[in-house]
């Protein structure tokens, strides 16, 4: 690894596989968007072109084109790197990690906050290979912790869970339904 | 000296105090952690500000801003692993220092770089900010405009290398900010018939997706390892005092950091490039940069530490952010109604004051933290990667939930987490989406009141200020065209450049 020489050095960047995948990625979605353009958006008669509604989405889509159109040419004619395909699986794989995410989401209204957030913190560190009631717990106590932090202290606006309806009225309930 | 009192009557509450705490040890920690930046952290704590006072929510997230480069330098220092992109440089000196058995001295250096760097670009402003509520008014539609198109040039021709992308990826910023049920002619704009997108697409979700669900799944998805250990003794307090053998590169320093801080898009990295190159032409020992050279690590520190206030510049006095950051602090005006932008500089100097001496108390809540607590610090980071990973993705649920309690949002935010994941990995940037989000709405408003003035093209830069930034525009395309053509010449070959330097601009 050599040292930055110039100005333009700092600001470099360079290729990695999978360039010409996301290339080819971006091109489509603006060939897709352009293709909506007649559909997605009105010109108003009587409305000079830069007061337009559609003026800014109708330049920006006409950006996205250009651009993409020239990265791809770009990929296109520049020397492939391997190991193109290894890396659009590691692509692939993050989405087992936004389903997890999505799993918490949808569990966070039904048993509550803090129960769904140790159940998410412990299941997912068991799932990333930390085994052992060290990991369990240090899991578990984060858990407490961020939920403490945000809904008991800051009061951010997360519903209590359903779950908290099924305990006995009492002083407990109403105490875990304002702040767990 | 009216707004000064002013400011400094603003500050003095305890919330005010507590955030500022909060911000600066915080902002120290995540910094100090390879692989979350102070980005990940005003993401995610981004929606827990709206319900504060505008004057605390900033200074938290300020606080997290101006710190996080201090906590950066640790592991830079240390174990030659950047806390946060801007500490790539001090690697460069820092650690052969510490590989010499002069860590103690090395980390010194850079925390006093850091202050004296923070310390004197907030003072240079404070003394500025009456000349700049001057200048600010001169500002008008057309100005704005044309200031905020600078700022997305500026960022797309910053990534060189990957310009088509990064102007793709502008472009599609742009496009994101029109989505949703126009407020002028009440037109929808791609839409596609979805109840969810009439109200448009949120910044917030998708800064939150592309900055800390991003970073989550970057690394979830990798291997895991963890920092390794590197054990520092001595009087850390007594080392930062070396830093006044350097006072010149300290200065220059501070100087580059609060001119380059306030051209948008271009920030910490020419400051710290034109302050390195500054130190090592005028230094004795030219030949000891990038292997030890305290003025070597002196210029990248104080450099990178100058640049958070004269950020705010841009923002406070125009309304427009310069980088990420920046345009994740403008929704918090926004929250509450507040447009920053020239009335701002004029009617609120306080505030402003307020904000700087804000940011001097940070600089010393800073040092006097650093001093004691290095060894600690790099206890906390030895966390391992994809335990961290688990860490940022519960906090980033609480960033995007509690917005408004939407399943979409969340769903819309893991999308644009894969999407920076995937442009994270191929070294691509997701700053310019947001900038282009947040400058095209400003360049859309702006550029239709300005319109109704201008009837030929000319009459658009016929007032000093638009005609200023019209030529920058200008020259900066002419001059990015003739470098690309000079380096085509040269033709230096691929590898003989450092390919991952901007690796750790992740966080």
């Amino acid at each position: 690894m050599s040292r930055i020489k110039t100005l333009q050095d700092l600001f470099r960047r360079y290729r990695r596989p999978g360039d010409f995948v996301i290339a080819f990625l971006s091109f489509a979605f603006a060939l897709f968007l352009a293709a909506c353009l007649p559909f997605q958006i009105t010109w108003v008669e009587g409305t000079a072109l830069f007061a337009q509604p559609a003026f800014w989405p109708s330049v920006a889509i006409a950006l996205m084109l250009v651009f993409s159109t020239l990265h791809m040419i770009g990929a296109l004619v520049s020397e492939r790197i391997p190991g193109r395909l290894a890396e659009v699986v590691q692509w692939i794989k993050a989405i087992e990690y936004g389903l997890w995410f999505m799993a918490y989401v949808f569990l966070v209204p039904v048993l509550g906050y803090l129960p769904a957030t140790i159940l998410f913190t412990v299941s997912l560190t068991f799932r990333l290979g930390y085994r052992g009631w060290k990991w369990s717990v240090m899991a578990a106590l984060f858990a407490v912790v961020v939920v403490v932090l945000f809904k008991t202290f800051l009061h951010v606006k997360i519903p209590a869970g359903a779950a908290y309806d099924l305990l006995p009225a009492g002083s407990i309930r109403s105490f875990l339904l304002t702040y767990l | 000296m009216e707004s000064l009192i002013g400011g400094l009557n603003l500050i003095l509450s305890p919330e005010v105090g507590l955030a500022l705490l909060v911000g600066s040890i915080g902002g120290v920690i995540i910094g100090a952690i390879p692989g979350v930046g102070a980005a990940v952290a005003i993401a995610i704590l981004l929606p827990a500000t709206f319900a504060l006072e505008p004057i605390v929510g900033l200074t938290m997230l300020l606080g997290i801003y101006g710190s996080s480069m201090y906590g950066g330098s640790l592991p830079a220092v240390l174990i030659n692993t950047p806390g946060t992109a801007v500490n790539a440089l001090t690697t460069y000196d820092g650690h052969p220092m510490t590989k010499r058995g002069e860590a103690l001295r090395a980390l010194g250096l850079a925390y006093g770089a850091s202050f004296v760097g923070g310390i004197l670009s907030i003072l240079a402003l404070i003394l500025l900010s009456p000349v700049l509520a001057k200048v600010a008014p001169m500002f008008g539609s057309r100005e704005i405009f044309l200031a905020a198109l600078l700022g997305v040039i500026l960022v797309v021709i910053a990534h060189r290398g990957q310009t088509f992308a990064a102007g793709s990826l502008a472009a599609f910023g742009i496009f994101l900010g029109t989505v949703g049920l126009e407020p002028v002619k009440y037109t929808q704009r791609f839409t596609f018939g979805f109840e969810f997108l009439t109200s448009g697409v949120d910044l917030i979700v998708v800064v939150l997706g592309l900055f800390a669900i991003s970073q989550a799944f970057v690394l979830l998805v990798d291997p895991d390892h963890a920092p390794k250990s590197q054990h520092v003794s001595g009087n850390m307090f007594k080392s930062m005092l070396g830093v006044f053998r350097h006072k010149r590169i300290a200065s220059a320093g501070s100087g580059f950091g609060v001119l380059m801080g306030m051209i948008p898009g271009v920030g910490e990295f020419t400051a710290q490039f034109l302050t390195y190159t500054y130190a090592q032409k005028t230094s004795k020992t030219p030949e000891e940069f990038g292997k030890g050279s305290p003025e070597g690590l002196v210029a990248s520190e104080s450099a990178n530490n100058a640049v958070p206030a004269a950020a705010m510049i841009p923002l406070l006095a125009l309304g427009i952010p310069g980088e990420a950051l920046t345009a994740m602090m403008l929704s918090v005006f926004y929250v509450h109604n507040v447009i920053p932008g020239p009335a701002l500089f004029r009617d609120h100097l306080d505030f402003i004051y307020a904000l700087y001496i804000a940011m001097i108390l940070l600089n010393v809540i800073v040092v006097i933290f650093v001093g004691l607590s290095s060894n600690l610090l790099m206890k906390i980071i030895q966390i391992p990667t994809r335990f961290l990973g688990m860490t940022i993705l519960t906090l980033s649920f609480v960033g995007v939930y509690s917005l408004r309690n939407s399943v979409t949002d969340c769903l819309l935010a893991s999308a644009f987490g894969i999407l920076g994941l995937i442009l994270k990995r191929q070294n691509l940037p997701v700053v310019p989406i947001i900038l282009g989000m947040v400058l095209g709405g400003i360049m859309e408003v702006k550029l239709r009141s300005a319109m109704a003035r201008v009837n030929t093209p000319l009459d658009f830069v016929d007032r000093p200020i638009a005609a200023l930034l019209a030529i920058a525009i200008v020259a900066l395309l002419v001059l990015h065209v003739w470098g690309i053509m000079r380096e085509r010449k040269a033709r230096d070959p691929e590898f003989s450049h450092d390919h991952d330097i901007h690796d750790s601009q992740q966080g």
